[in-house]
């Protein structure tokens, strides 16, 4: 019978299938970090149990950690107390932990892939949304709360219903200056922050499969960012590449054994989809958000939308979500002062960015009235950067570059953008308040953020390249 | 934490906006506990307070006229992170059914691992609903899980919402998922074997 690529993958990882219920889900991978794991490690000591599989999990310390000083201890006390938990909850249980001061510590889902952990064919989770991630690579990863955390613990599975499925078929050859940020954002704004909840989605076509695994795995990062419960591309040679010479990649002929079966892994060609979703590749201008949600995409030329383009029922919240921005209906959003510019988190903060960011920034420098903050998503790469100069770049062009960590995606550690101020952040939501108390988040590409860190104001990185 | 839910019947607060997401419900600066216990304290922290820390009287929590144990929401309740501090918030501040014509998915699953019972109705009854609070906050909502429906008794209307038998089961009799998998673990580990 004709499978998806879902399919495949969850068939093979189904325990058992309860009558009138869940399947019972086998978890390869679990990612746990500081803020969703004390509580769990704390339900399992209750229940006097301990981790059923030590070995399938990786620990690292990324939401709340300083992005300077590292070497220091943690000043906020409950930042270091979650910390601290976590070190001593990894060694306890029998956990690898990469935090703090390790060489692999970073961003766990930019440290899962850049390991060669994250494989094609798995399933994965983490107490975090954005495990979505690791579809990028052809498997099925999805973000858990904590008490789903403690039960992966406890028995290395999960109870889950299936979810819908829904293909995205992106065709073409991209614009000038349109990157993989640009595509997801437009897919958001196309069917709306809750146009895929439900669905697992997975991302086909063309203009996809010309993307770097980096490049794939931003558009899989913000899957969740539509409702979804996964996003996943199918496995190719661009996928093998990567991963060849991966430390935890197979090695060897392990890893031609592994090729033969990751490259059955693609949707067959009778396989069903519940929805399908068609978009053209040139259609996508560079992208930006102006409301307090994902969904509320415009392209960069274009302009905020004016009440009459509102449907009845959502006026009450583009107009709450207006005031929270402090913009106007109808108003260009070229031109559009911003205060701060944050290069970094899950989304866009691995060494493709940095040089993306690099390449257009060498030898300009940032405007007077912008603070602009890089924040690498692991230690790795953080070094990479080094070792090609990008910290010069950056360094001569007025750009504040940090160690690795969550950061000002959610202002879980110092790095918050003040209230009222206007922020260009390559991260995955502008939810009011995400970036720090009354903060006004404007989601956008690495390009598009340094094209604003250069001129100070909302730009169209097209007229500068 | 109460366990076992099946027929709660309370006044309910509206909050009438859409796509709340989990960063309303419990902001990430609140998320450095390592307990479970008192985030109701920080329920819709920034919509429910000032700066200053002082309440905003404009927001329908902080209004006395309003209470219950029943949160009625808007579409697309619970959206963006996993936190599952967002469930344990409003199952601490006092709730124990949160109704919604639409819940993002993790949320839905970590309510229902805390004995929070979402409500998913019909666009159309969640408008009645709504209606009917707000005209007469006194207004009381039954929910019966046994039987899977919502009702407004003051107008007699009443609308059923799906959940599977599995879950059901486990809700009214207080059991955890985790029991359950750890009643199987036999079964996992030779799943595993058969496998590798």
């Amino acid at each position: 019978m004709a499978k998806t690529l879902f399919e495949k993958i969850w068939d093979t990882h189904v325990v058992k299938t309860i009558d009138g219920g869940p399947a019972v889900l086998y978890i390869d991978k679990h990612f746990i970090h500081e803020v969703t794991s004390p509580q769990a490690f704390a339900g399992l000591k209750k229940r006097g149990i301990s981790v059923f599989r030590p070995k399938q999990i990786v620990a690292t310390a990324d939401h709340n950690v300083p992005t300077i000083h590292q070497e220091l201890p943690i000043k906020e006390e409950l930042s270091r107390l979650q910390v601290d938990t976590l070190k001593k909850n990894c060694a306890e249980f029998g956990i690898e932990l990469y935090g703090l001061g390790h060489p692999f510590q970073g961003i766990v889902h930019v440290i899962g892939p850049e390991l060669g952990i994250t494989q094609p064919g798995m399933t994965i989770v983490c107490g975090d949304s954005h495990t979505s991630t690791h579809g990028a690579f052809g498997s099925i990863a999805f973000g858990i709360g904590t008490s789903e955390v403690e039960m992966v613990m406890a028995t290395q599975c999960l109870l889950q219903t299936k979810p819908k499925l829904m293909r995205i078929n992106v065709e073409g050859k991209l614009n000038n200056g349109v990157v993989s940020k640009d595509i997801i954002l437009y897919i958001i704004a196309q069917i709306s922050a809750a146009g895929a909840t439900g669905f697992a989605v997975e991302f086909a076509g063309s203009a996809i499969r010309a993307l770097s695994m980096e490049a794939r795995m931003t558009i899989c990062n913000m899957s969740i960012e539509m409702g979804a419960r996964c996003g996943m591309i199918a496995p190719d040679e661009t996928t093998f590449h990567y991963l060849k010479g991966r430390l935890f990649a197979p090695q060897g002929i392990n890893f031609d054994e592994k090729i033969a079966y990751w490259s059955t892994l693609y949707s067959d060609e009778a396989a069903k989809f519940d929805k399908e979703i068609n978009i053209n590749a040139a259609d996508i201008e560079p992208m930006i958000t102006y409301g307090t949600n994902p969904g509320m995409g415009i392209g960069v030329s274009g302009h905020v939308p004016e009440l009459s383009e509102i449907n009845e029922k959502e006026k009450p919240s583009f107009e709450k979500s207006l005031l929270y921005m402090g913009l106007q209906p109808g108003t260009n959003i070229k031109g559009k002062k911003v205060d701060y510019v944050f290069i970094g988190s899950c989304t866009n903060s691995r060494i493709e960015d940095l040089r993306m960011v690099a390449s257009f920034v060498k030898g300009k420098k940032k405007a007077d009235n912008v603070e602009v903050w890089v924040v690498p998503g692991s230690k790795q790469v953080e070094k990479q950067a080094i070792e090609e100069g990008i910290n010069k770049i950056f360094e001569e062009a007025g750009f504040n570059l940090r160690q690795p960590g969550c950061s000002a995606c959610l202002g879980m550690n110092e790095d918050k953008i003040p209230a009222g101020k206007y922020c260009i952040s390559t991260s995955n939501r502008n939810f009011e308040g995400r970036q720090g108390p009354n903060a006004r988040t404007m989601l956008a590409s690495p390009l598009t953020a340094a094209a604003a860190a250069i001129t100070g104001e909302v730009t169209d990185v097209r007229e500068l390249i | 934490m109460s366990k076992s839910i099946n027929i709660i019947k309370s006044t309910a607060v509206p909050v009438n906006i859409e796509n709340v997401d989990t960063d309303q419900i419990i902001p990430a600066r609140f998320l450095k506990a390592t307990t479970r216990e008192g985030f109701g304290e920080n329920l819709f922290r920034d919509w429910r307070y000032n700066s200053d820390g002082q309440p905003k009287k404009d927001f329908i929590l902080n209004n006395p006229t309003y209470h219950g144990k029943i949160l009625v929401a808007a579409k697309n309740f619970g959206c963006g992170s996993s936190r599952e501090h967002a469930a344990w918030a409003i199952k601490d501040f006092g709730f124990d059914v949160v109704v919604s014509s639409f819940f993002a998915d993790i949320f839905k699953n970590n309510a229902l691992n805390n004995f929070l019972l979402p409500v998913t109705v019909g666009d159309d009854f969640l408008q009645k609903i709504f209606s009917a609070v707000e005209k007469n906050p006194e207004t009381e909502i039954e929910v019966s899980l046994e039987k899977q429906t919502i009702s407004i008794p003051e107008t007699g209307e009443q609308d059923r919402f799906d959940i599977n038998n599995y879950k059901k089961t486990c809700l009214l009799n207080g059991y955890d998922d985790i029991d359950y998998l750890l009643s199987i673990k036999n079964e996992i580990e030779k799943f595993e074997t058969s496998t590798n």
